[in-house]
């Protein structure tokens, strides 16, 4: 990735995209103030489910595509995804007292982003013919 | 009007943190993901003043939109995070893929907290 001013077009609009999608799923499905957190769990497990897909993709489909990189893995996921609302969420429930939700938030989401991205990108492994996945 | 607040908070922060992360990368020689740390760690202090500074009535919801949603929404970042955690345990650092989860989550409440803290000292 070559630090061009082409690349960082690429992330603002992939940035600018994810932000947009992540929005509207908070508008689609808003948390009500000092419940639980559902929609920006679910974001950032499907955003890391997405990324460990698109890595494998990137690396064995279109490894000659320079901007797709910037855009849809930078940019759209990177934007789409986020760990500043995660902090702060699980910041004010266990501030608000609510312990267990606080607690569940905060270290159920990074193990179902883990999990999400391993399988992604074996998903991608297994559905992508006729490759040799000796790295894998 | 909101959509354009998200989207252009958006659009400024995705390239910050690309930019901040290849300068951090710089100086970084380790496998240790410092410059995706960074970033998230930034956010989550500026996300947590932000929010303090909002819950204290001072600050209207489209500069929430703008700079919570938007910018620093889209400076942090699960993906990356979770990407490069796993790349770590693949290559058998697993240590250090615990580690970067436990350290980004650890800075990253310190961070909010810090920044909650500001906001109130702001507001007197």
């Amino acid at each position: 990735m070559s630090r061009t001013p082409a690349t960082v077009c690429a992330v603002s609009l992939g940035g600018g995209l994810g932000a947009a999608a992540r929005y509207a799923a908070a508008r689609l499905w808003p948390v009500a103030p000092g419940g639980f957190p559902w929609t920006t769990m679910a974001v950032n497990i499907i955003g890391c489910l997405a990324m460990g897909a698109l890595t494998i993709v990137l690396t064995e489909v279109w490894p000659a595509r320079p901007l797709a990189r910037p855009f849809l893995a930078t940019g759209v996921l990177g934007g789409f995804t986020t760990f500043s609302t995660y902090v702060v969420d699980s910041h004010s429930l266990l501030g608000d007292g609510r312990a267990a939700a606080g607690l569940a938030c905060t270290v159920l989401t990074p193990l179902a982003a883990l999990a999400a991205a391993w399988s992604g990108a074996r998903a991608a492994r297994l559905l992508l013919p006729g490759r040799e996945w000796a790295r894998a | 009007m909101t959509w354009l607040l998200v989207i252009t908070g958006g659009m400024i922060g995705a390239p910050l943190r690309y930019l901040l992360d290849r300068t951090v990368q710089r100086w970084n020689d380790g496998v240790f993901p410092w410059g995706t740390f960074t970033v998230n760690v930034l956010g989550c202090l500026v996300l947590g003043l932000l929010t303090g500074v909002t819950e204290g009535g001072a600050a209207p919801s489209h500069v929430q939109l703008l700079l919570g949603t938007g910018l620093t929404g889209a400076l942090t970042t699960y993906s990356t995070f979770s990407y490069e955690t796993l790349r770590l345990a693949e290559s058998g650092a697993r240590l250090l893929a615990a580690a970067n989860v436990a350290a980004s989550v650890v800075a990253g409440f310190t961070a909010a907290y810090l920044g909650a803290g500001l906001a109130q000292a702001l507001r007197g």
